[in-house]
């Protein structure tokens, strides 16, 4: 039995289809970027697109855009978390 | 509430479900037959892993081979480390009174997923069974340590796969558990019990629970990289394949270092129930408690580095994981000054809950004192791989958190079983413990600034009169640790029927019969007030 | 937030999603050990790993990445349809859903049986000849791409469970936590080769 007392929001299949066309317009951006000669920014590029086509699929695909606070606070503490594990350790290898 | 004697009231350990007899506890789905389930599994465990503790104490009487040889001995502290980490100290506070009384402290009647709690406990059997099979199987017992280091784990011709696979599988059992945990305290609280009307038990089961869910899964990925190098030839941490020893370290440390705030947070969550009761009085600083449990968690995951300061890390990082693992201590001092002014003025009775609750906090300050110690980069390199290590972690997590989880027993055990065990034999008990503990692991500190190696069978020969003295305080603590657990069985059986609220408690299980029923309430409680108010009724 | 009050044996459906989100979670600290170490060799063999890109070829890996966020965008679509009552329309988008993913490890299986055929391979004497990074790339090539198609499996069977389900009206415009949490595991799998594929096939 379905015990909720919010009313679930319902994507539509319109807004759907929208948020697949926007990520693959991007897939195509980052894939046209590593044609361009531009070393290490190739890389920081590469992963801010990957980062936004990652933001579009947590908040639209899976939901999280009309989900509670405490689940956005959950999911960003987390990557907040992992972000600090890795500069942390590189922390070490980046100074030896 | 139905009151033993009353005719619908059953014990939960009478129930009959869907399930009868034998059937009923291994297809059981109520939490506190799982966590009795757990209770008796890591009974055995615990004894098996101190029998192999004893073993090597009583090779260490003597300088040179005594009654093993050195393969035999690495075998030992392997496994005594494996079975003690993996499968005792990570999992027991939060599988077995979390388990226990997490639903009961919030007034909930079962954890948010209870067929998930039972698939819990049978993959943290599975992965027990595994690690004690490493022993039998074909190449010989893994030789290690359990910390697994390469490259020897990766060479090493012992059974190291099964030791990583066992690992693993216990690993899953404590993220499902932890997952458990966080959702039953989001969702099933009572009403009116805001997350500042929670007990400070269930508080620190939260904050383990984040750590457990966080942070085993990256060891988990660590485990399978060792197997991938050892049966794929994938050589992300050896040298010749263009890998790095020191990331396996890095990655290692950054699940078993917050590992050890799994180990005590809990435990720290049981005396914060203990001295209130013991003193009659509030515990002093409920937010500043409640909100430690979350800054050591967080802050600890941090700090993972200073398990490798002679490890050629870089400068800086070891710069700041000393800074931030002097920052840590902090919140953990902040429970020390708020248990302490808990008992000040308060009307103290010195049952064996409070006796093991004020030597947790003793035996704790010693290992958390030499923790500094350890932490700090200059002395750190004197003491690094020495037996100080062995007694600064033996303090720590045997003082404290095995002592805490010896209050949790003797402070539960009524509710848990409807019986009262004996009190003299408990006091006896804990004398033996007390000071077995400390004849057994203090000495370790001194010959350790001395010189004397951790993980070694033989040693110089100055460094014996300590080694006999530890030894003897280890068979001192033995005879301690047997005679509590006579007491146990004996008050299991037929021990003097216990009350519902023994020690005057005011949290939610001392309202409940002892033993309580399945459903732990008749009616969910509806909370109107902030926990630990004594003399004035907090219930409706 | 809000404070929810649950009965035992009565499974509430945010209490199912937020157990699930927690797995995920567990999920994504999975992978973020393995992220960790190719951070880590990536910076210190640059040259190397982008010599090794070279081996993988980016035409498959963006195809594959279309079919993922298309599978997605199904698998999103498909609940929209479950609680708007249309369990048939549900049914044929989750079957598109699992046919993307069939596509998904159709391509790694000819990416990686290609690379076999050139001896590309953990243990394999062409790898010994390559250079230290070369040799780390590939090590994480395969366990990371290896790891996300397990999941990929485990994400079509989910699936396919939920075919099951629909059919026999057990999952409905009332009761749906199986697939809302069978479509969050599938977008996970989904954010996982959103990272990969630019970390292993654009670096060239």
């Amino acid at each position: 039995m379905n015990m909720s007392h919010e009313k679930s929001h319902i994507s539509t299949y319109t807004s759907l289809a929208t948020v697949l066309v926007i990520l693959l317009l991007l897939t195509t951006l980052s894939v046209g970027v590593t044609s361009y000669h531009l070393g290490a920014f190739a890389v920081a590029i590469a992963l801010i697109i990957a980062s936004v086509k990652v933001a579009i699929v947590i908040t639209q695909f899976m939901h999280m855009k009309f989900e509670s606070l405490f689940l956005k606070l959950m999911i960003t503490g987390v990557f907040v978390i992992f972000a600090l594990v890795i500069i942390i350790t590189f922390s070490d290898y980046y100074f030896r | 509430m139905t009151e033993p004697g009353h005719e619908a009231y059953v014990s939960y350990l009478k129930h009959e479900g869907k399930h009868k007899g034998i059937l009923g506890w291994l297809l059981t789905t109520d939490h506190k037959r799982i966590g009795l389930l757990y209770f008796y599994a890591i009974i055995v465990f615990f004894f098996i892993a101190a029998i192999l503790g004893m073993l090597m104490r009583i090779e260490l009487i003597a300088p040179g081979q005594t009654i093993m040889g050195p393969q035999t001995y690495n075998g030992l502290f392997t496994i005594h480390g494996i079975i003690m980490i993996f499968v005792i100290v990570i999992p027991a506070l939060p599988a077995v009174f979390g388990n226990f009384f997490l639903p009961i402290l919030i007034g909930a009647k079962d954890v948010a997923f209870p067929r998930l709690n039972l698939f819990s406990f049978y993959l943290y059997i599975i992965g027990a069974v595994l690690g004690v099979l490493s022993q039998f199987m074909g190449s010989g017992p893994p030789d290690t340590g359990w910390t697994f280091y390469v490259p020897y784990s990766a060479q090493s011709s012992t059974n190291v796969i099964y030791a990583l696979v066992a690992a693993f599988i216990l690993g899953f059992s404590s993220i499902l558990t932890g997952l458990n945990f966080i959702v039953t305290i989001h969702r099933m609280r009572a009403p009116g019990m805001g997350w500042f009307r929670m007990p400070l038990f269930p508080w620190s089961i939260y904050a383990t629970a984040w750590i457990q869910v966080l942070a085993t899964p990256i060891v988990g990925i660590t485990l399978l990289m060792v197997i991938a190098e050892r049966l794929l030839h994938i050589g992300f941490f050896d040298p010749a394949l263009g890998g790095d020893p020191v990331l396996f370290q890095h990655l290692f440390w950054i699940y078993s270092h917050p590992a050890v705030y799994i180990m005590i947070l809990p435990a720290m969550g049981i005396v914060t129930e203990i001295f209130p009761t013991f003193s009659q009085k509030p515990v002093f600083g409920y937010g500043a408690i409640a909100m430690s449990s979350i800054a050591i968690a967080f802050i600890g995951s941090f700090v993972w580095g200073h398990h490798m300061f002679t490890s050629g890390t870089s400068y800086a990082s070891r710069w700041i994981f000393s800074f931030l693992t002097f920052i840590v201590a902090v919140p953990s001092a902040i429970k020390v000054f708020n248990w302490i002014s808990t008992m000040y003025g308060g009307s103290v009775d010195l049952k064996p809950p409070l006796l093991y609750a004020i030597s947790f906090i003793f035996l704790f300050m010693i290992g958390g004192f030499t923790g500094l110690t350890l932490g700090s980069l200059a002395t750190n390199i004197q003491v690094h791989a020495t037996s100080f290590v062995v007694a600064h972690f033996h303090y720590i997590i045997f003082g404290g958190m095995g002592f805490a989880t010896f209050a949790g027993i003797h402070y539960w055990f009524p509710k848990m079983f409807g019986r009262m065990y004996n009190l003299k034999i408990a006091n006896i008990a804990w004398g033996l413990n007390f000071f077995g503990f400390n004849i057994l692991y203090f000495p370790q500190f001194i010959i350790g600034i001395q010189g004397m190696p951790r993980r070694y069978f033989d040693y110089l020969p100055q460094f014996q009169t300590a080694e006999v003295i530890s030894t003897i305080g280890g068979f001192i603590l033995f005879a301690g640790l047997i005679l509590m657990l006579y007491n146990f069985i004996r008050a299991a059986r037929k021990g003097e029927i216990a009350p519902a609220n023994p020690w005057k408690g005011v949290t939610l299980e001392w309202q409940i019969p002892s033993p309580p029923p399945h459903e732990n309430f008749d009616t969910i409680p509806e909370i109107t007030t902030q926990p630990y108010l004594f003399g004035t009724s907090n219930k409706e | 937030m809000t404070e929810h009050h649950t009965d035992t044996g009565q499974f509430d459906q945010e209490t199912g999603k937020l157990g699930m989100w927690i797995f995920l979670l567990t999920e994504l600290f999975l992978f973020g050990g393995l992220f960790l170490v190719y951070a880590v060799f990536r910076a210190k063999y640059s040259l190397d790993f982008h010599n090794a890109a070279q081996e993988l070829n980016t035409f498959i890996g963006t195809l594959n990445t279309v079919f993922l966020l298309t599978s997605s965008m199904t698998v999103a679509m498909a609940l929209t349809a479950i609680q708007k009552n249309s369990p048939r329309l549900a049914l044929f988008l989750v079957f598109i859903t699992i046919l993307f993913a069939a596509l998904f490890m159709v391509n790694k299986y000819f990416e990686w049986t290609h690379k076999f055929s050139l001896h590309i391979y953990p243990g394999s004497p062409v790898l010994k000849n390559l250079q230290k990074g070369e040799l780390l790339f590939f090590g994480l090539y395969y366990m990371m791409t290896g790891l996300h198609a397990l999941h990929v499996f485990i994400g079509m069977i989910l699936l396919s469970i939920n075919l099951v389900k629909i059919r026999k009206n057990v999952v409905n415009s009332g009761h749906y936590l199986l697939l809302e949490n069978s479509a969050l595991y599938w977008h996970l799998v989904d954010l996982i080769w959103i990272f990969l594929f630019p970390l292993l096939y654009l670096i060239t």
